[in-house]
């Protein structure tokens, strides 16, 4: 055992050093990135950072605090929304606005994105408080139900507050703020947050409140306001992502917005592990980029023996059979609860060595 | 008796739970002065457990009212009244099942943590300060409880009894001045509940601790109660000293039934 601690104080430096490290080499990919790589590829690129912050974002509700919410669509939107409105000119404005005229004390507001995000990130939390309250006195499928239900609300009703949303014809030319500096920037912040309020005394009262209600409410935990207060946090997360994707896609409407998005983003939840920062992110990089890889399935195939006509949808197929796989042999997802450390690498190489030493 | 009436530390008047047509609990009257251990006996489905759900706050009762220290509680969340001083464990133990023992007893001490989100996000100096006293804290009672060794282990892969006594522990962590215990011994075999019996009186020595303690085996609690309450279909059968509760016909034909 004194062996084993000893091991531990002289791996800590090390792993600190493969972490700075590691940390570096990934900041000068993203520059090699933004410098060298094509306009596609950079915006899939790009796409990983969105998805890392709106799957911890869920990750959050769902694996850490035992809150099984579907409405997170509702509240991308009202990000994505709020920091449009903010930041586009004037003259775009008039140009987006040709049925209907825009709200006049929306019209002259322009603000710089910074200030526009965090506005996008407030608005959705008070949205998300505001709906958190009331519904999160519901349980299990209950609650599950009702978020799915205000996030069809919210959609509904950007839909038809033309006025203010341009309804159904969406917002086009939002302006593209959404640079790699940015959205990396925002994504490394984020899961920084996650990985110091998981190690506060509050994320302990959130995983209490999943382990065991009863329990933390005994032990003096206000289980209700740890609720309220995950459930607004996460809206914030998730407005601050919708409004990065927005102004990467450039255009919205409310149509983007539908449950298969909330449906993507709890795949890379599940798939990476629910109450694991890191399973989050390894499963963001990694379905962001498949998503975009498997592609072609969706279009005509030749594969000599038949061709195929092309079968839009096919590459979520792909996608259903690994969530199967996933459920029957690795229920608890990629990383299960656990996080990421050099050690469980490094544990994984030194078994895998053994057993080919044990063979041969 | 003035003096008797302000070293009340909890009691109950008239206390009724009613699910429906159930009565579970019925015109229970319940006096508990500091540093008594009183037993909360009966056969199955008694309503025991009920009674201490009423007392902690997890049910709102039909009737009656529940007062601590003087104070009424009647109807208080059950985070207030623990924050007021009263802990309990439960019958079927609840432990928090992804955690290792320390961060168990870490939880129970939230409320003496809380600094708000951002406060334990950022880990601010008044944050650090708190989180470290309270490790300290949950390390010291472990050793005094022989957990120690234990900190980092999963509380769940503990041996049965140990996560009896973690569970205990965790509710002294959130420093009470009354514990409930619902049914300790459950599952113990008659040795390892002398062991709990002791250990049991020995931290109402050391905590200063005032402890009610629900149990349906008789002798286990014969020793170390000092007066019992007997339940029977909600309604108090009998209440006094273990020698008088064990004579009592009424307690006797609740136990056994009658020929």
């Amino acid at each position: 055992m004194n062996a084993a601690t000893q091991e531990k104080t002289i791996a800590l430096p090390r792993n600190r050093l493969y972490s700075v490290i590691a940390v570096a080499a990934f900041i000068l990919l993203a520059f090699i990135a933004d410098r060298f790589f094509d306009a596609f590829t950079l915006r899939v690129f790009n796409l990983c950072a969105i998805y890392i912050v709106l799957a911890l974002s869920l990750n959050l509700l769902n694996g850490f605090t035992g809150l099984f919410s579907l409405g997170h669509a509702g509240f991308m939107a009202v990000g994505a929304y709020v920091s449009a409105l903010l930041t586009m000119s004037p003259q775009l404005k008039d140009m987006n606005y040709f049925l209907v005229p825009i709200v006049p004390w929306l019209h002259h507001v322009t603000i710089p994105f910074l200030p526009a995000l965090i506005i996008a990130g407030l608005v959705s939390a008070l949205v998300g408080f505001l709906i958190g309250a009331p519904v999160l006195r519901l349980r299990d499928d209950y609650l599950a139900i009702a978020t799915l239900g205000f996030g069809e609300i919210i959609r509904v009703l950007i839909t038809n507050a033309q006025p203010i949303t341009n309804g159904a014809q969406g917002l086009k030319g939002l302006p593209r703020f959404s640079t790699t500096f940015a959205v990396w920037t925002v994504a490394g912040l984020v899961i920084l947050f996650m990985a110091l309020l998981m190690r506060s005394s509050y994320g302990r009262a959130m995983k209490a409140v999943r382990d065991d209600e009863l329990a933390a409410e005994a032990m003096g935990i206000n289980v209700f306001r740890v609720k309220v207060t995950s459930f607004t946090v996460s809206s914030f997360l998730a407005g601050v992502g919708g409004a990065l994707l927005g102004h990467m896609i450039t255009t919205i409407d409310p149509k983007m917005f539908t449950f298969m998005l909330t449906f993507n983003i709890l795949l890379i939840v599940v798939l990476g592990g629910t109450g694991s920062i890191s399973g989050s992110v390894i499963s963001a990089v990694v379905v962001t980029i498949l998503m975009e890889a498997l592609r072609f399935l969706d279009e005509p195939m030749n594969l000599i023996i038949f061709k195929t006509q092309g079968m839009p949808g096919l590459r979520m197929v792909v996608f259903s059979i690994l969530l199967m796989v996933m459920i029957i042999y690795r229920q608890r997802g990629l990383m299960g609860n656990k996080e990421f450390s050099w050690d469980m690498l490094r544990d994984l190489f030194v078994k895998k060595g053994r057993k080919g030493g044990d063979h041969a | 008796m003035p003096e008797q009436t302000s070293s009340l530390m909890l009691n109950t008047s008239h206390l009724t739970m009613r699910f429906g047509g159930l009565t579970a609990v019925n015109d229970f009257n319940l006096e508990i002065r500091k540093n008594e251990i009183v037993g909360l006996i009966g056969p199955n489905g008694a309503g025991k457990t009920t009674a201490f759900n009423v007392i902690t706050g997890m049910y709102r009762p039909s009737e009656g009212k529940v007062l601590f220290g003087g104070r009424d509680i009647t109807g208080m969340k059950p985070h207030g009244i623990t924050a007021l001083g009263i802990a309990r464990t439960f019958q079927n133990i609840r432990l928090f099942k992804e955690m290792s023992v320390l961060e168990n007893v870490l939880v129970a001490c939230h409320m003496s943590i809380d600094t708000g989100l951002f406060g334990a996000t950022l880990h601010l100096p008044g944050y650090r300060s708190r989180e470290s006293e309270a490790r300290r804290f949950s390390m010291e009672l472990l050793e005094q409880v022989g957990l120690a060794h234990l900190a980092y282990e999963k509380g769940t892969s503990l041996p049965y009894g140990q996560q009896r006594r973690l569970e205990i522990v965790r509710a002294l962590a959130t420093k009470p001045k009354i514990l409930l215990l619902d049914e300790p011994a459950a599952g113990m075999n008659p040795q390892e509940s002398i062991e709990l019996m002791d250990f049991i009186r020995k931290i109402r020595d050391e905590f200063d601790l005032t402890i009610f303690l629900i149990e349906h085996h008789m002798q286990v609690v014969m020793g170390v109660c000092e007066r019992m309450y007997v339940l029977d279909y909600g309604v108090t059968i009998a209440h006094g000293d273990p020698a008088s509760i064990q004579k009592n016909p009424k307690v006797i034909e609740a136990y056994l039934g009658v020929d």
